[in-house]
């Protein structure tokens, strides 16, 4: 019969638009999804409208979740080396860096002019930065890690967009809040919650006094 | 295809290609014996007997690729390289013609191939060879005013610093400089000489409409016009920045040209700048609907090269179930979307889209959890993946308001790919199929019959609309799709409803996989994710060529790629689907009326990231 394509058409939306007043009054009129609500009106179980009023609400990004990589420093409260850089410009990350936008000046002492395992700076050219997150994936220090502050829009992108180190650093306790799971880890990798060249320090000294 | 050669068991093409060919052209076909290369080099005056032997009595009748590598210090010759397939399945015949790189000139393989036909444009655009008897060679990508060949080793863009990354400037003295300052605009571009950008008007578009005869042309016996009408390239139906330049009679469409290169941005060259694990990011940006099997169609490009060298450990199990589970999954993304940009394009404004949207969101929140990006996944590695699945699918409030899911990810999965997805695959199938209009309008619509739709070398839902039971993962399989079972989905009459009916169908026969995926994935819970040590960002790529190539819910996406040997590869060369199916587009639109020119668009499913590269 001619016309019942559209009706069956008709159904499917009539269905979607009656769904969403049957969540809304499941879950009590509210301007904005309860908390609790939040996993049922955005998962799997989803019926009804499936927008949320950012920003309002926001939906919290995974824990792999990749924008413009931070660095990792010691906590600012930490007994030894209170905001001491993790990073130690091997140079790693600016050799994989895709659209080459990560700059880093290896430190040097100002009396031997050896190099020393911390950069003296470190710049990313955010507008460049392709949130690819191979930085972070290959740094063998854990020092460079990808952020989870999406909100990073500003006036002038010629004044603002080249993150210098201290732009870029946030305390290692950060990096545990945004990702636990992915902190566990690497820490069990390294054997323990310090810096690697920190726990390798401790080992030489715990075998020196045996 | 009268008198075919049957195909001799455990011969390669090339030696099979070979033996007859030698006797057929003595001294014209010789063997590609470089290391690590393989196919024929065919000297350019018999390159079209050649080709048109292969055609009709080898039965390599469907063009895959066709590119150009300049061997600048290598031999200092320009290479056309063709791929030719037997459309009943196979690996490829590898044709090979050199030319010198001042007065680079061969024939055209347009007439015998006419998939070639955009090809060989690119080739003409990009690399600056002359393909004579080509029926319009002009620049397809660049504008025709452009000074010099991109493609070419000798030629550098503005804001070059330097041959091969990484760049020394970075590290371990990285003071930063942005691009533009280092090198004020202008001051690298190039024009030719008696350039006069002022008064600059581009023959190549007052050829568009020559060609056309612009204006109105009022025949006296016919009360219709013919007129020149251009669609874009800012247009909602065209997807993205891209134009048709239609002639039409009345409502008629007599002529299409398509015009694109509007989101050129040289991929292929920033590919050969980069190193082979920097192309990885970057694939996710040719079919940013799909990322996830463009970055699977590279990793196995090139770890075919790989697979030359000694000490290569192919990809672990654990690895392939990851990689087909997300290449499926991103397949339904695709035909979700391409349904819902087809229904747009219909008339159906947005209400069908949103539908498709909501699963799809759902498919990008696990992609997300796993790879760290809706879009951009850059997950692919040489040798397995970067990262295993993680057990939940959560989120961390981080920013003020943030609301906290959290899902536990194999029942997530099971239920995504279980329930969720096939209820919606149904719900749009109640929705659309039957709906009158969308019959009305794409019913004997835009049909594209058999035999060009092989010719025009299309590919994907395209091809397989038109009858063609050609899929890749059944022609030429790769990874675990040997192992599982699912359909290729054909269908005969070659218009706008058969190719939105593959799709839907081809949704389906996803869900197949996927349902086959899930155990395997529990089977293989805790094995690793990638062969060999990890943390390698220079892996050794030896020397020689390859043709890596997928199906991807576009079409066939391959990767052709040549390494000398060290960290960077040579030639980086993508055959992108989308931009290969709209050779067909004219031959689709010939006849039917302007108002079908964006549905039949629409149909062919294009992203120009892609086209453009
Ligand atoms: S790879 Fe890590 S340690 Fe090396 S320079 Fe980069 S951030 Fe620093
Ligand atoms: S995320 Fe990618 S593009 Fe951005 S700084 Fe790291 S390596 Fe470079």
């Amino acid at each position: 019969m001619y016309g019942l394509g559209i009706w069956r058409g008709l159904r499917v939306t009539l269905k979607h638009f009656v769904n969403t007043y049957i969540e809304d009054v499941k879950w009590g009129f509210r301007r904005h999804i309860p908390a609790e609500a939040f996993p049922a009106r955005q998962g799997l179980d989803a019926r009804g409208v499936f927008t949320v009023e950012y920003p309002d609400e926001k939906l919290a990004v995974p824990e792999r979740f990749r924008f413009i990589p931070f660095l990792v420093v010691e906590n600012y409260d930490h007994p030894e080396r209170p905001g001491h850089d993790w990073c130690t410009s091997c140079g790693i990350c600016a050799k994989v860096c895709p659209p080459q936008c990560i700059w880093i000046v290896r430190g040097e002492d100002p009396e031997t002019g050896r190099p020393v395992p911390e950069p003296e700076e470190f710049y990313i050219d955010i507008d460049i930065c392709m949130n690819c997150g191979l930085c972070a994936e290959f740094c063998p220090f854990d020092a460079i890690k990808m952020d989870h502050d999406y909100e990073l829009a500003s006036y002038d992108r010629t004044t603002a967009h080249i993150f210098d180190k201290a732009r870029l650093s946030k305390e290692f306790r950060y990096w545990q809040a945004i990702a636990p799971t992915r902190a566990a880890e690497e820490a069990e990798a390294r054997g323990g919650w310090e810096h690697k060249d920190v726990l390798k320090a401790k080992a030489k000294a715990a075998k020196a006094s045996e | 295809m009268t008198d075919q050669v049957p195909a001799a068991e455990n011969l390669s093409p090339t030696d099979e290609a070979l033996s007859v060919l030698q006797n057929q052209f003595p001294n014209a076909v010789r063997r590609d014996d470089r290391d690590g290369y393989s196919g024929i080099v065919v000297d350019p005056a018999r390159l079209v007997e050649v080709a048109t032997y292969a055609r009709d009595s080898l039965g390599y009748d469907y063009l895959s690729s066709a590119t150009a590598v300049d061997y600048l210090g290598k031999g200092d010759h320009l290479e056309m390289v063709y791929h030719a397939y037997r459309t009943t399945g196979g690996a490829a015949l590898v044709i090979k013609a050199q030319t010198d790189r001042e007065a680079a000139t061969l024939p055209s393989l347009t007439p015998v191939w006419p998939g070639a036909n955009f090809q060989e444009r690119e080739a003409y655009d990009l690399m600056g060879i002359r393909f004579e008897g080509h029926p319009n060679l002009k620049r397809i990508l660049l504008w025709e005013g452009f000074h010099g060949h991109p493609l070419r080793k000798d030629w550098k863009e503005p804001y070059y610093e330097q041959e091969q990354k990484p760049f020394d400037s970075r590290w371990p003295n990285g003071r930063v400089v942005r691009s533009e300052e280092h090198n004020p605009y202008g001051k690298n571009v190039q024009y030719p000489d008696d350039f006069d950008l002022d008064g600059y008007t581009s023959p190549a578009e007052a050829a568009v409409y020559e060609e056309m005869n612009l204006g109105v042309d009022i025949r006296s016996d016919l009360a219709t016009e013919r007129m020149v009408v251009s669609l874009g390239p800012q247009h909602p139906s065209t997807h993205g920045v891209f134009r048709m330049v239609a002639q039409i009679n009345g409502e008629t469409i007599q002529q299409l040209e398509p015009v694109m290169g509007y989101l050129h941005r040289n991929h292929e060259q920033i590919g050969e700048r980069n190193t082979f694990l920097q192309n990885m990011p970057f694939t996710d940006r040719l079919d940013y609907f799909c990322s996830l099997s463009n970055n699977l169609g590279y990793a196995i490009a090139v770890e075919q090269l790989m697979s030359l060298g000694a000490r290569y450990q192919p990809p672990t199990y654990r690895a392939e179930v990851l990689r087909v589970l997300m290449a499926e999954l991103t397949r339904i993304v695709n035909h979700m979307v391409a349904i819902g940009f087809l229904l747009n394009d219909l008339g159906a404004f947005f209400t069908p889209m949103m539908y498709a949207m909501i699963e799809r969101e759902l498919i990008l929140d696990f992609f997300e959890a796993v790879t760290g990006s809706r879009m951009m996944c850059n997950y692919m590695r040489f040798g397995g993946t970067a990262m295993d699945l993680p057990e939940r699918i959560r989120g961390e409030a981080n920013l003020v308001n943030d609301r906290v899911r959290d899902f536990n990810t194999m029942e997530f999965l099971r239920e995504l790919i279980l329930e969720r997805l096939p209820r919606a695959v149904d719900q749009i199938n109640e929705y659309l199929t039957t709906s009158e209009i969308v019959t009305n309008r794409c019913i004997g619509v835009g049909v594209l019959p058999r035999a060009d739709a092989i010719a025009l070398s299309t590919a994907g839902p395209v091809l397989r609309a038109s009858g063609v039971a050609y899929d890749v993962r059944r022609a030429e399989p790769y990874s675990i799709y040997p192992e599982l079972e699912f359909d290729v989905v054909v269908r005969d009459h070659g218009d706008i409803y058969d190719r939105y009916l593959v799709r839907i169908e081809e949704m389906i026969e996803s869900l197949k996989i996927l349902r086959q995926i899930l155990p395997k994935l529990e089977e293989t819970q805790g094995q690793p994710f990638f062969a060999g040590r990890g943390g390698i960002y220079s892996p050794r790529v030896p020397a020689g060529e390859s043709y890596g190539r997928v199906e991807n819910p576009k079409g066939e996406l391959g990767f052709y790629i040549v390494s000398d040997g060290g960290q960077n590869p040579w030639r980086y060369h993508v055959r992108a689907p989308s931009f290969i199916n709209l050779t067909a587009l004219e031959r689709m639109s010939k006849g039917y009326k302007i108002a079908d020119a964006v549905g039949i668009l629409g149909s062919i499913d294009i992203v120009l990231g892609e086209v453009d590269r």
